[in-house]
């Protein structure tokens, strides 16, 4: 099986997996005990808040464990809006290329009477930071935009808009579950009010997550409970995984300048090859990207037989299609950027990362090619656009 | 799995792929837009489909459920072929995810799309009623799913 699809989930690194492997049976205690062992819990947990912090640029006081990246995203959002409209500041900005668990927290928001902006984010999906400046207005409690894309990888210029932010006193939040782990992050030389991140994102475990909130920011609890978190966030402590993610997140933090070099040749050399299929086009910004993520459409073709078809020769892709998450609307993302429907159906992602090998890409290479030809061949789309009765758009 | 062995066995094998240059009917129906897009050509003798191939853009169940069309339908005489039903391609796939119905009903509308076709193109009578009205069709984008 060749793994392309490191968007969605990575596989867990061995480090990870035995820096979690003691709290389970011999450390198990609850960090919140008063006995030794509840202590040692507790000990594992600071060190492991202490390394997170250190490698975010952050203070261990400014990180509260999550569930995951939506439950920071939910959290940072609701909290800047809660502290809003005690100042009847009820209006945010964002962008239309969000991840749900950022848009749907603002349609909630939008239902209480908070205004939402959604900043265009261009053919190369990339917010300006003049554009965010320019929506700035008095009653502004929140700007959320993403570290970088989920679905086509483009990285936002943050720190500009970190200091577009500090000078007109706006919170900032961005989610950076992608970014993690794979580019650079430092909280406080970006201007960053409040980050979220996700552990199975670089190589730690699922159902971990954190979210950085900048000293002198008051959030609101999502969980009420325990006083667990500072009481910001209730329920006992995921340990094992919180010692998973540290370790993970130091190791490809560690590591990532030498595996950003290999990865990023990979996906230029993905990217270069799958672009010789006529009537293909490579969605977001080239240079300004993850650099694992590939994201392409391929014209008179659909995501969800394509990347099935893939499956079936060993490559586990995804696809922005409507299919796959079961709804019919294709990838608001590449709406947001500009692509026409009948094009957004026939996105293919593929999400690579250091353990790829040039063989895999090779496999790849070879292979989409003859699987988007098999597919051309067999779609009344692709013929008419053949026979000129429809106008290719790509 | 998102299908069952048969939805993938007639994805990955699908039966009566193609064009057919001399078609006595052809049923095209479904939307870019919406994804997915369904062209049924039938060859018809004596008032037998003796043929019929089919091209599809369109999800792994879109492409599944026009190969079990076609094959349902080859052989039979047209009446017969006129009674296919959506559901009963769905049960001869062993069923389909709850979102991907509106696949099944593609499939039986360009079956009907092809034979309208064919009785149009030799100006046969037929009772109007027995196809739908394609533009105020809501099985596209959302509609019975």
């Amino acid at each position: 099986m060749i793994y392309a699809d490191n968007g969605a989930t990575t596989r867990m690194s061995d480090g990870a997996l035995k820096a979690m492997l003691p709290y389970f049976q011999n450390n198990f205690a609850n960090p919140s005990s008063l006995h030794t062992a509840g202590q040692k819990a507790k000990e594992a947990l600071t060190n492991a808040r202490e390394d997170i912090a250190s490698l975010l640029g952050a203070q261990p006081n400014e990180i509260y464990f999550t569930s995951g990246g939506s439950e920071a995203d939910n959290q940072a959002i609701i909290s800047a809006a809660r502290l809003g409209e005690k100042n009847g500041k009820k209006h945010i900005i964002s962008t239309a290329f969000e991840h749900h668990a950022v848009l749907h927290t603002l349609k909630k928001l939008e239902k209480e009477g908070f205004e939402i902006t959604l900043l265009d984010v261009h053919k190369n999906g990339i917010v300006l930071p003049e554009d965010v400046e320019k929506e700035i207005r008095n009653d502004t409690c929140l700007v959320t935009i993403m570290f970088a894309n989920n679905e086509i990888g483009t990285i936002q210029p943050i720190s500009e808009i970190g200091r577009i932010c500090k000078e007109h006193k706006v919170l900032f939040h961005t989610d950076a579950v992608q970014a993690a782990g794979h580019i650079n992050i430092n909280v406080k030389e970006m201007n960053i009010d409040m980050l979220s991140i996700s552990a199975h994102k670089f190589h730690g475990p699922k159902g971990a997550g954190a979210l950085y909130a900048r000293n002198g920011i008051f959030l609101s609890n999502i969980i009420e409970g325990g006083a667990q978190e500072r009481g910001k966030r209730s329920g006992t402590e995921n340990l094992a995984a919180v010692c998973g993610m540290a370790y993970a997140l130091k190791e490809a933090v560690n590591n990532l300048s030498e595996n950003n070099t290999y990865v990023s040749s990979l996906r230029d050399k993905l990217i270069s090859e799958l672009s010789k299929i006529p009537h293909s086009t490579v969605n977001g910004d080239t240079q300004n990207r993850l650099p694992g993520n590939v994201n392409m459409c391929f014209e008179g073709v659909e995501g969800e037989s394509l990347l099935l078809l893939l499956d079936a020769k060993g490559i586990c892709a995804s696809s922005g299609s409507a299919c796959t998450s079961g709804s019919l609307e294709p990838s608001h993302v590449l709406l947001a950027i500009g692509l026409p429907a009948e094009v957004a159906h026939g996105s293919l992602r593929l999400t690579i990362c250091e353990e790829n090998t040039q063989d895999e890409i090779d496999y790849i290479i070879k292979e989409v090619p003859k699987t988007v030809e098999y597919l051309r061949n067999m779609s009344p789309v692709w013929e008419a656009l053949e026979k000129g009765e429809i106008n290719h758009v790509i | 799995m998102l299908y069952s062995d048969k939805v993938m066995d007639h994805f990955q094998n699908p039966r009566n792929v193609g064009k057919m240059d001399d078609a006595d009917g052809i049923g095209e129906v479904g939307n870019a837009v919406c994804g997915d897009i369904m062209k049924i050509y039938i060859k018809v003798k004596d008032g037998i489909i003796t043929d019929v191939k089919f091209n599809t853009f369109g999800c792994g169940s879109a492409i599944a459920t026009s190969s079990m069309a076609t094959e349902m339908i080859k052989g039979q005489k047209i009446e017969d072929a006129m009674k296919l039903s959506n559901k009963a391609v769905v049960e001869a796939l062993d069923g389909l995810p709850a979102q991907k119905i509106h696949c099944s009903v593609l499939a039986e509308e360009a079956v009907k799309a092809a034979v309208k076709d064919y009785y149009d193109k030799n100006s046969i009578e037929y009772d109007k009623s027995m196809f739908c009205d394609c533009s105020s069709c809501n099985s596209c984008c959302g509609g019975n799913v």
